[in-house]
């Protein structure tokens, strides 16, 4: 199987959010990055049993510059066999997806995965372009991938109030999260190795963008907290429906 | 120039997130002075077709193939992307809901329209520019999205858009998309529904949430029965999804699901940054906890110091009284 797994760099989750340059830019400025975590615990976990269980390749895509080899390496220590890095800041969502489904496009993978969402611009939004540039089935918010034989597959998928089970043939693409695996720290073979693992890095195709983030804007505050007498809680419930009008 | 609108539905009724969506684009569409035409797949009764008038649709689309009765996310796209053409679509709007999430971005890539998805306010268009607002950093911030597109395709956020029911009246007729069974590439085999008849977490409007402060699975009887009192749906903290206390689905926060309901009633949660980021954009926070420190007291609306197992019977017996008193 010749599996193919999205990887983005994003803000490790307690970073603080700031915006520069008149909010039109986020302030990167000693912020720590990470892997996304979808992309890493659910997505690169399932698709690296996926290869213990049928044999074949994992191959890592990362768009981004330099500053994404740290996230790459580890995503070869977790058990990627090599990864690609497309040379370029990204724009916008859809430019990611079509650099990632101009270089797919010559390499025929069976299954291409991607995690449910980046935690920094959470469109959810790659997985789906990339199916309809490749023309490929697309599978949301998957939490659980088996794949009884190297070509065809059964998929759940989270829907309101519910599980939706889904039979799908290879090649096709999966957003993954929770539930699909569990975490895996790196070993120190697998740190070890990870040096030694092929990484090419090209150049960008010539692509699209269609959107542009032209500002940002903070939450304003929260008022300070009322605190109702743990004894009392009739009075919460009275504020919650005269004060605050929510029941 | 026309909004064309994609309506999901699941058995027999049109999910609350199209109603959203189905308003969201009337509003967009009465500033335009342009027209609404809603598009339903798959079989539906005439009557739920005609009561999409009443949130402001003008005109309702109907392709009744039954190979729309599985959710395929290819053959939704084709259809919609047909409608689109068909209506001279300049905006397309659909839910943010898990179908949307999957429907959108195809589209987006089909019609090479720019996508917003998750947009939480009407579309500002001064200026001659289309921008759009949608929460980022998992609820940490907002950002404003230029669409730089011909056409113009927006995700509404559930629970982003309130309904408006008004009296209208709109042309039901029968569309062809063109889609056929050889289009549809994934086989729906089962599903299997949440026990009982809550509402769905991202659509609910009432959310009562607990965290390793409840101790154990065996206690979560009392976070029940306060959400049965309230008509709430439950959800909890990564924590208590990671050790399977209660399902993965509950999990809200940053790489759970993020979730924007009118009441949020947090108990036994500390409140960490990556809980608070999926949560902090319900409109009233309550947060229970026995801790006066607990970081989440500085993000919530109203407190209660105290034990959640002394707390909480009593505020379910405050909570069923209230509304045997509305009765």
């Amino acid at each position: 199987m010749k599996i193919l797994v999205c990887v983005a760099q994003t803000p490790d989750t307690t970073a603080k959010i700031e915006f520069i340059n008149n909010s039109t830019q986020f302030n990167a400025t000693g912020v720590t990055f990470i892997m996304n975590p979808t992309d890493e615990w659910y997505a690169l976990v399932r698709a690296v049993e996926l290869r213990k269980q049928h044999g074949g390749t994992v191959t890592t895509i990362t768009v981004g510059g330099t500053d994404n080899e740290q996230t790459i390496r580890k995503a070869l220590a977790i058990g990627a066999d090599d990864a690609v890095r497309i040379d370029m800041q990204p724009t916008d969502a859809y430019n990611v997806a079509a650099q990632i489904a101009a270089y797919a496009k010559q390499q025929n993978y069976d299954l291409i995965l991607t995690g449910k969402e980046t935690i920094d611009y959470n469109g959810s939004t790659v997985g789906g372009i990339l199916a309809e540039l490749l023309d490929l089935p697309y599978i949301a918010l998957a939490s659980k991938l088996e794949m009884p034989s190297p070509n065809s597959a059964e998929v759940w998928r989270d829907i309101e109030g519910g599980v939706e089970k889904v039979g799908v043939q290879t090649p096709f693409v999966v957003s993954a999260q929770k539930g699909m695996a569990e975490q895996v720290i790196p070993n120190m073979q697998g740190i070890m190795a990870s040096r030694r693992k092929p990484l090419a890095v090209l150049p960008p195709f010539d692509v699209e963008t269609l959107t542009m983030a032209e500002s940002f804007q903070l939450p304003p505050q929260r008022s300070n907290v009322k605190l109702i007498d743990p004894e009392n809680p009739a009075e919460l419930v009275r504020l919650l429906h005269e004060e605050a009008k929510v029941i | 120039m026309s909004v064309l609108v994609y309506i999901d539905h699941a058995e027999g009724k049109v999910k609350k997130a199209s109603l959203e969506a189905l308003c969201y684009a009337a509003k967009y569409a009465e500033t335009q002075g342009s027209q609404v035409t809603a598009l339903v797949l798959g079989s539906i009764s005439d009557t739920v077709l005609a009561s999409l008038s009443n949130y402001g649709a003008t005109a309702v689309w109907h392709d009744s193939n039954s190979a729309f009765d599985g959710f395929d996310s290819g053959a939704y796209t084709k259809a919609i992307a047909a409608a689109a053409t068909q209506a001279k679509a300049t905006v397309v709007v659909l839910s943010h809901n898990s179908n949307g999430k999957a429907i959108a971005p195809r589209l987006s890539a089909r019609l090479k329209a720019g996508l917003v998805a998750g947009a939480i306010a009407l579309p500002n268009t001064s200026n001659g520019e289309f921008v759009v607002q949608k929460s980022v950093f998992s609820g940490k911030a907002f950002a404003f999205y230029k669409i730089t597109t011909p056409i113009k395709i927006v995700s509404v956020n559930p629970n982003a858009f309130a309904i408006n029911k008004t009296e209208g009246s709109a042309t039901v007729s029968a569309f062809n998309s063109g889609v056929s069974a050889a289009d549809i590439k994934i086989k729906v085999l089962s599903v299997e529904k949440q026990s009982g008849d809550t509402v769905p977490l991202p659509e609910a409007e009432l959310v009562v949430s607990a965290g390793r402060g409840m101790k154990g699975p065996e206690n979560w009887y009392l976070v029940e029965d306060l959400a049965s009192a309230l008509g709430a749906t439950t959800a909890c903290s990564r924590p208590v999804a990671d050790v399977h206390w209660r399902p993965h689905h509950e999990h809200v926060g940053q790489t759970g699901i993020t979730i924007r309901p009118n009441l949020y009633i947090a108990i036994g949660i500390s409140g960490a940054i990556q809980h608070l980021a999926g949560v902090n954009n319900s409109k009233v926070i309550v947060v229970i906890n026995k801790d006066p420190e607990a970081p989440f007291f500085k993000a919530a609306d109203y407190g209660i110091v105290g034990d959640a197992f002394n707390v909480l019977p009593k505020l379910t017996a405050a909570v069923k009284a209230f509304k045997a008193q509305q009765h």
